[in-house]
């Protein structure tokens, strides 16, 4: 069995209906218990207080604004290749909430950066290319409604996706190429974990599960209604023509 | 090979040049903007190469341990480093909460007569989160170490 079978409507359709429901209350479970034990079970910051509790939001949401981008990207080149029109209805239908996740990350930092730095924005590398991400996510959504005919949208919305990406990736590696910026480098990493205590850590790896589960659940659901949405219009069209 | 497969092939080949296109040109630009891209400057660029005191940029660095006077009223006075250079600081109104010795600052103004006149100061934070019970343990037990690199046993 080949992993381009879920291309097909139908069977994309039974397989997300039966994942949607686990996926949801995975992220619902993994929400309350990483967010909770955050907020109230943790203890303060050495040198920030009890402002440190913000990570488990902004982190998480910074995490998956730029990885929903990476998913946009991978699903509209699919498209491109190889004229899977689930893939394309997937791009579309995560574009909403990776600008959600981007606006919350956005927002939480200006809070953050208030008591912190002493500035809620500053044009550093990092959060300039940010916001230009964000403004991506607004031109992308636009972009698909401006356009009337499917094809030539999905086609249109992959290219600028692959343009954005310039930004998706300049904002997560912007620490590393121009090291006089305001914001920090990562403290999250693949091979260690010391920046942050594990105090800290583990509750704000429950919530970065939260939130991708979150992400896959939202996108399932919104690319089921775009699939309905679509069939509703041939339906119609062919109702016309009768 | 169908005729198909030689249209995907193309579109392939199309998106990969498309991507080595926007990698160059992205890494071009940013090269050539780095100084407009850079949020400050460090305390050596400004004094290899001073700007004129009419100019105003940022200076960012640590704040040097012993170096900060408290004046008169909200003045305050300060040595920005970076270990190499030191460039004082001087600076009129409310410091953000993180400001310290041994801490990172990003200050906006003007440098003359060997002097910065700050008219903002930020406080630039590292990627380090310790609970506050831990450091006060290991500050008494003296043995903490500044994640920054300086000793800074009690």
């Amino acid at each position: 069995m080949s992993i381009w079978e879920y291309a097909n409507p139908k069977r994309f359709m039974q397989t997300s209906g039966v994942l949607l429901p686990w996926v949801g209350w995975a992220a619902a479970i993994c929400l309350v218990v990483g967010l909770g034990w955050g907020f109230f079970l943790t203890p303060e910051d050495y040198k920030q207080g009890s402002t440190v509790k913000i990570i488990y939001v902004h982190v998480p949401a910074a995490l998956m604004a730029i990885n929903a981008w990476f998913m946009m990207l991978v699903t509209s080149l699919i498209w491109i290749v190889r004229r899977h029109h689930v893939s394309a209805l997937a791009a579309k239908a995560a574009a909403p909430v990776g600008a959600t996740f981007t606006l919350v990350a956005l927002i939480t930092g200006a809070v953050w950066g208030q008591p912190m730095w002493g500035t809620w924005w500053a044009w550093d590398p990092r959060l300039t290319s940010f916001l230009i991400l964000f403004l991506f996510y607004l031109g992308y959504i636009a972009l698909w409604e401006a356009i009337e005919n499917p094809d030539t949208a999905a086609d249109l919305t992959s290219i600028l996706c692959l343009v954005g990406s310039v930004f998706a990736v300049l904002s997560r590696y912007a620490v590393l190429f121009w090291n006089q910026g305001l914001h920090q480098g990562a403290s999250l990493s693949m091979d260690r974990q010391e920046h942050v205590a594990d105090v800290f850590y583990q509750p704000l790896l429950i919530s970065i599960a939260g939130f991708v589960l979150l992400f896959v659940a939202l996108v399932l659901l919104r690319t089921r209604t775009e699939i309905r949405r679509r069939r509703m219009t041939a339906l119609l069209a062919r109702e016309r023509l009768a | 090979m169908s005729l198909m497969s030689l249209k995907k092939r193309r579109r392939v080949q199309i998106i990969a040049i498309a991507a080595v296109a926007l990698v160059l040109s992205s890494a071009i630009i940013g090269y050539a903007l780095r100084d407009g891209i850079n949020y400050f400057r460090s305390p050596t660029q400004v004094v290899e190469a001073p700007p004129a005191p009419s100019e105003t940029f940022r200076i960012g660095g640590l704040v040097e341990e012993g170096s900060l006077v408290r004046d008169q009223g909200e003045t305050v006075k300060f040595r920005v480093t970076d270990g190499n250079e030191a460039v004082t600081v001087q600076y009129t109104g409310v410091l953000p909460d993180l400001f310290g010795e041994g801490q990172g600052v990003v200050a906006l103004g003007r440098y003359a007569n060997g002097v910065f006149e700050a008219t903002e100061i930020l406080a630039k934070h590292d990627e380090n989160y310790m609970p506050k019970e831990v450091v006060d343990a290991l500050k008494e037990q003296g043995i903490y170490v500044d994640p920054n690199g300086q000793a800074n046993g009690s």
